[in-house]
């Protein structure tokens, strides 16, 4: 790694982070619009042609706002849990493969900022740290409105992390790594061997469950228990106001990008297209982004479209949901693709001629690789 | 001195500064935010370590499992400052002292391996990406790994013990 | 400037391929730490401020607030916790499996198949048990 390459790490932090703020901002007039849609209603249409400015001007009015803060809260715990929940949320896109590499400058740039071999666990650890930011902020505005909010939701997002954690397992066990950029490569084009490549049509169960388990965690009608406006008054950021409650409101689109990002790259097949063997170079990159945006996209409007469509649950029916079907239903169909797998490999066959032994061509590859990097560090010192 | 080192010793001293204020915050609620912090310390090192599978497992079940579980024992608990338990001077005294020997013990029991060197060794190892690891453990660690779920089970058998108390305070 | 680019440079050199992989998650979070808590404390500035003893009370429904929000919350949320911890340490050890799947063949598919009925046994448990039973 050179002074090249982190200069080109950074562009590409800087560029994630404006395009994550700009989509999050997009996401709140989208949202209105697609409720007004369906609604039959107008929704906003004064700040720009068809409200084109109202994020920016939300955004506006957010920082002229007062900045409050309750006589009795934890002042400490009351900054900083917003600034939990917005970090978290800005930092799940690090590991996500956002194109094939693109050529620029000389260079063979990979758009994704980090391609580590555990990618999809670091986007599970977020996603399992994300309740603190709920959590602190309602605890310490000392409300009790925001504090049974702030159990609810945390209650509720770790109840179905278990089910998303079970569900991506059977993913990982297809393309045999956690690297994100493998598991999407994995899934290259649309139609091989005469099936789809993309996981849906492999896992449909599990991209089920992994999908109701991603609207959960976002905390999303029909699981908003953490909002419940009817009931709780909005919940952990009812004593927020200015940018604070922004980070709350902002931190939540963020991750309905992020998640539906994640959703398209699990599941169907990430800047993978149909026909893409016929393009190289850089249009197949554009083309990549692009069809990876258009993924991106449909899944948050099929999240909007959920949200104005289903009442919210009972909260004994969410747990319900989330521990009495969803982990059993995840778990089976583990058992069941591990098994299938396993008798279309034929490890069930008594002829033990016709195997061929990939445990031990894997230990030499391991061995090999463990060699290069002694190697390596042996060159260095 | 190499500059994987500095940093090793810049990070092991961060990691011991964030978990001193964990003991040294006078709130418990913010003792929590610093343990997680020095959670993600622990994974950084880890890390370094080229322990990749280990650092995130840390941050799963440690930052985002246990100390969510932390978090509600407090809630559980009555925090409001009329009932705070004072600690008179002799409680403060004989608590130093518990403390003190309880250092003495550790630093006896990690004195050989305090010598030891720690970064340059391990550098070439990958024994801790979680291919290597997987394999050791299905093969090798195969009887410990099946052990370890009878212990899950007892815990639960705990767990559900818990909630049945609360319902006969209920009825 | 250029000097400590360079700097920078040599430090990615000494650390080897794997965990220099994780060098720009750390500056990723170091851009989204000053960002956060730039806003942080720039953004109060830019509003008004007004105090007084009725507006900085707890917004209640506009009823007066009766105590604080410091009470034990139902054991309930506590045993669902520890469940989830004991689900997901469990659920943790299937991702080596899942990355071994191909290499471990039948030895490790009887090995975690048996690893399952331990946790099925568990969750049937915890489930006719009715811990997981919100309200009865």
């Amino acid at each position: 790694m050179d002074t090249g390459l982190l200069i080109e790490k950074i562009v590409l932090i800087v560029l994630l982070f404006a395009v994550s703020l700009g989509v999050a901002a997009y996401l709140t007039l989208l949202e209105r619009k697609v409720a007004a849609w369906m609604q039959d209603r107008i929704g906003p249409d004064r700040a720009g042609k068809w409200g084109l400015l109202q994020p920016l001007a939300d955004g506006g009015k957010l920082f002229f706002k007062e900045d409050f803060i309750p006589a009795n809260a934890d002042r400490f715990l009351f900054i900083i849990g917003p600034g939990l929940a917005m970090g978290f949320a800005m930092m799940t896109s690090a590991v996500i493969p956002w194109g094939p590499n693109i050529q620029a400058f000389g260079r063979d740039i990979a758009l994704q900022v980090a391609d580590v071999n555990i990618g999809i666990l670091y986007i599970m650890a977020l996603s399992s740290v994300a309740v603190y930011g709920i959590m602190i902020g309602g605890w310490a505005s000392n409300n009790k409105y925001s504090l049974f909010s702030a159990i609810r939701a945390s209650s509720q997002m770790i109840s179905y992390e278990l089910a998303m954690g079970i569900a991506i397992i059977t993913v990982v066990l297809m393309s045999g790594s956690l690297s994100l950029r493998e598991i999407v490569d994995a899934q290259h084009g649309f139609w091989n061997d005469g099936y789809f490549t993309w996981n849906f049509f492999k896992q449909p169960i599990g991209f089920i469950v992994f999908f109701v388990c991603t609207v959960a965690e976002l905390n999303r009608a029909p699981f908003d228990m953490a909002e419940c406006e009817s009931e709780l008054i909005t919940g952990h950021h009812t004593e927020y106001g200015s940018m604070k409650m922004g980070f709350f409101l902002f931190a939540e689109y963020v991750h309905l990008f992020i998640g539906s990002a994640v959703i398209s790259a699990l599941y169907f097949g990430g800047y993978n297209f149909p026909f893409m063997d016929y393009f190289s170079g850089n249009t197949l990159a554009i083309l990549g982004v692009l069809a990876f945006f258009v993924k991106t996209g449909f899944f948050i409007f099929v999240i909007m479209w959920i949200r104005w469509t289903l009442p919210r649950f009972r909260y004994d029916q969410l747990m319900g949901l989330g521990w009495k079907k969803l982990i059993p239903i995840s778990i089976v169909n583990m058992v069941i693709t591990a098994v299938a797998v396993a008798f279309a490999s034929g490890w069930f066959s008594t002829d033990k001629k016709d195997q061929t032994e990939p445990a031990s061509a894997k230990m030499e590859v391991v061995a090999d690789k463990q060699k290069l990097t002694l190697n390596q560090s042996t060159i260095k010192h | 001195m190499s500059s994987i080192e500095i940093i090793a010793l810049a990070l092991g001293a961060l990691t011991i500064a964030s978990a001193l204020m964990v003991v040294l915050s006078m709130h418990p609620v913010r003792s929590v935010l610093y343990l997680i912090l020095t959670f993600f310390l622990i994974s950084a090192n880890y890390v370094l370590l080229n322990a990749q599978f280990l650092a995130i497992v840390n941050i799963v079940v440690y930052a985002g499992a246990i100390m969510v579980l932390f978090l509600f024992v407090l809630m559980l608990l009555n925090l409001s400052k009329d009932n705070e338990p004072r600690a008179s001077n002799i409680m403060k005294l004989a608590a130093s002292l518990a403390a003190g020997a309880l250092v003495i013990v550790l630093v006896a029991a990690l004195k050989d391996a305090i010598y030891l060197p720690v970064v340059e060794n391990v550098q070439g190892n990958s024994q801790g990406l979680v291919e290597n690891l997987g394999q050791l453990l299905f093969t090798k660690y195969v009887l410990p790994f099946e052990t370890s779920s009878v212990l899950f089970i007892a815990a639960m058998v705990g767990a559900v013990l818990l909630s049945k108390k609360e319902k006969q305070i209920i009825d | 400037m250029l000097r400590s680019a360079n700097f920078v440079g040599l430090l990615y050199l000494n650390l080897m391929s794997d965990v220099q992989d994780y060098i720009p998650i750390v500056l990723q979070s170091l851009v989204v730490l000053a960002f956060v808590v730039g806003t942080l404390v720039f953004a109060p500035k830019l509003g008004p401020k007004l105090s007084s003893a009725k507006k900085d009370a707890n917004w209640e429904c506009g009823i007066e607030a009766d105590g604080n929000a410091r009470f034990p919350i139902s054991v309930r949320y506590f045993v669902i916790a520890i469940l989830f911890v004991l689900f997901d340490v469990e659920v943790i050890f299937f991702y080596p499996y899942a990355v071994n799947f191909q290499a471990l063949q039948l030895e490790g598919l009887m090995a975690v198949l048996i690893f399952v009925g331990f946790f099925l046994t568990g969750f049937i448990y915890v489930l006719k048990k009715g811990a997981l039973e919100w309200e009865k």
